[in-house]
């Protein structure tokens, strides 16, 4: 019988779902996306969409790998035994994605450096480009750039040293440490953020409702795929972790503390980035809907700008600021990274030390290539092509199979309400059944839609062929090769040893 | 500020924070009850 890994603390596995949840698109996505749909109207379809999905999704995921004790191979396979290629799909997903987030926290290091005596001088976008990431046109991979490199082995040292400390005295004991410190230096930043010119101005344009919003579908689904994408959902973190909870897990309310927690961490980032750009608009003596962006350019352009512009301990500022996006890319990857891990350990039945190495080691190598002079460029194609074909399609194949196929939703259902305080009622298999895989369905179709009309990112259509569809349909055929490899150890059918509840 | 931007940012905190503070009290008045 296996002896498996265990939480310390209730508090150790809330601290490292939390951390896993709340990631670089906390901050630099959530604040763009309210803004461009509907700024303080987008609060509806966002809370609806975290009550009818997000909270639902994430009760399913922690039921699962509570349930089944297993990674999301294995929790699928004894779930339904076809079903063992999702989990490994869904792995396969998290190994890319690892490869890239990697980077751009080696980038944020390198900024905590630069914001010292703001090295990045008068035009950040350019020193981004230009003298930073050097970079080269689409498709030409160029040659490595250092100041990328070097970081980047220093983000893989801390993720996989973490890693190879195992489940309680590695993950555990690193959240306990990166979350709140992440809390409190970002609430050092929003409150200076919030004492600086023109911060009321950028809350105001923030939390202002744009009722006419409220009734266009992309809207919805803009709310829906930022709930979606921000909880870690549909890419195994979540499996892998509640299968190390013990037997008594209030699995419901841990899911509700994970996702408020996720949601109260974006309202923080919104609130702060708008003060921020508010102070920087007034400066430019432009109005603040020239001033927003999100993603890469508001991280590592926008925000030197500002920076700039700050009238007192700017550098501590940035510091603040770049070591917030190291601390919280840090927990996401150690959570990203944990899912393969732990699925290669189990399927080929090798040491956690043998599992990290190879399985980090692989996407340490691989990860190199976005620390080119080209890497930028992959990085940004890739990264749309597995967030909407790989996260959101995974996360519809997931539901439809659990829901519809193997009509698991009662047993998970019944597996929850037996050991967790808050009782789960028809609402969340109305949510799980009908509404989440319609939503996601007509996102899907929206982004298919979009992709076929017109090349992303305006690059050609023939890297984002290779670089974005084929790397997502690799994804899938990895998934199903996966599955057929190796059967399981007839050991990991047997329920483990507990170490008691919490 | 506009009274409709305070509006949404009190139900935002409100029913975000708020959440989040019901939960973590009801976890942690169940571990002192165990």
């Amino acid at each position: 019988m296996e002896n498996r890994p265990q939480w310390g603390s209730r508090a150790g596995f809330i601290f490292a779902a939390v951390g896993s949840a709340v990631g670089l698109g906390n901050i630099w996505r959530f604040p763009g996306v309210a803004y461009e749909n509907g700024g303080g109207a987008f609060f509806l379809p966002y809370l609806f969409a975290l009550l009818t999905a997000g909270i639902p999704l994430l009760i399913l995921e922690f039921t699962i790998g509570h349930k089944y004790r297993g990674s999301a191979p294995l929790s699928f396979f004894k779930m339904k035994k076809g079903a063992e290629w999702l989990g490994w799909w869904q792995l396969a997903i998290s190994f890319i994605i690892s490869t890239y987030y990697a980077v751009i926290i080696a980038w944020a290091m390198s900024y905590s450096y630069f914001s010292i005596g703001k090295q990045w001088g008068e035009d950040p976008l350019t020193f981004l480009v230009g003298d930073y990431l050097k970079v080269v046109d689409p498709g030409q991979v160029g040659s490595i750039v250092p100041g990328v490199f070097f970081p980047l082995i220093l983000v893989w040292v801390i993720t996989l040293g973490i890693l190879f400390k195992g489940v309680k005295k590695g993950i555990e004991a690193a959240n306990k440490i990166f979350i709140p410190a992440l809390v409190i230096l970002f609430l050092i930043i929003v409150v200076r953020a919030l004492t600086l010119d023109g911060a009321i101005d950028g809350i105001n344009a923030f939390f202002r409702p744009d009722w006419g919003q409220i009734m266009n579908g992309k809207v919805w689904v803009a709310a829906y795929g930022q709930i979606f994408f921000s909880l870690s959902i549909a890419f195994a973190i979540m499996i892998t972790y509640s299968s190390y909870l013990p037997k008594k897990s209030d699995i419901t309310n841990n899911a509700f503390i994970t996702a408020f927690a996720n949601s109260s961490f974006e309202l923080l980032a919104g609130i702060g980035v708008f003060s921020a750009l508010g102070f920087m608009a007034m400066q430019q003596g432009v109005p603040i809907d020239e001033v927003v962006s999100k993603g890469v350019i508001l991280a590592f352009a926008v925000f030197p700008q500002i920076i700039n512009e700050l009238p007192a301990f700017s550098g501590a500022f940035g510091v603040l600021f770049f070591v917030c996006l190291t601390l919280a890319g840090l927990s996401s990857l150690i959570s990203i990274v944990e899912t393969y891990v732990a699925g290669v350990q189990e399927k080929f039945k090798v040491s956690r030390t043998k599992a990290v190495a190879i399985g980090g080691g692989v996407s340490a190598i691989i990860s190199i290539l976005y620390a080119t002079q080209g890497g930028l460029n992959f990085l940004d194609t890739v990264d749309a092509f597995i967030n909407n074909y790989g996260v959101a399609f995974a996360g519809l194949v997931e539901i439809i199979l659990v829901a519809w196929v193997a009509k698991e939703l009662n047993n998970l259902k019944n597996h929850a309400n037996g050991i967790s305080d808050i009782a789960l009622g028809s609402w969340w298999t109305i949510c799980l059944k009908y509404i989440t895989p319609v939503v996601l369905g007509i996102m899907m179709v929206m982004n298919v839609m979009t992709d076929l009309k017109t090349s992303y990112g305006g690059y050609p259509v023939s890297f984002n062929f290779y670089y974005g569809w084929l790397v997502a349909i690799a994804a899938i055929i990895v998934g199903i090769l996966f599955a057929k490899l190796k059967k399981w150890d007839s050991s990991l059918y047997e329920i483990p040893k507990d170490k008691g509840g919490f | 500020m506009e009274a409709s931007a305070i509006v949404m940012m009190v139900v935002g905190i409100v029913i975000i924070w708020g959440g989040l503070a019901v939960s973590v009290i009801h976890a942690v008045r169940k571990s002192r009850a165990q």
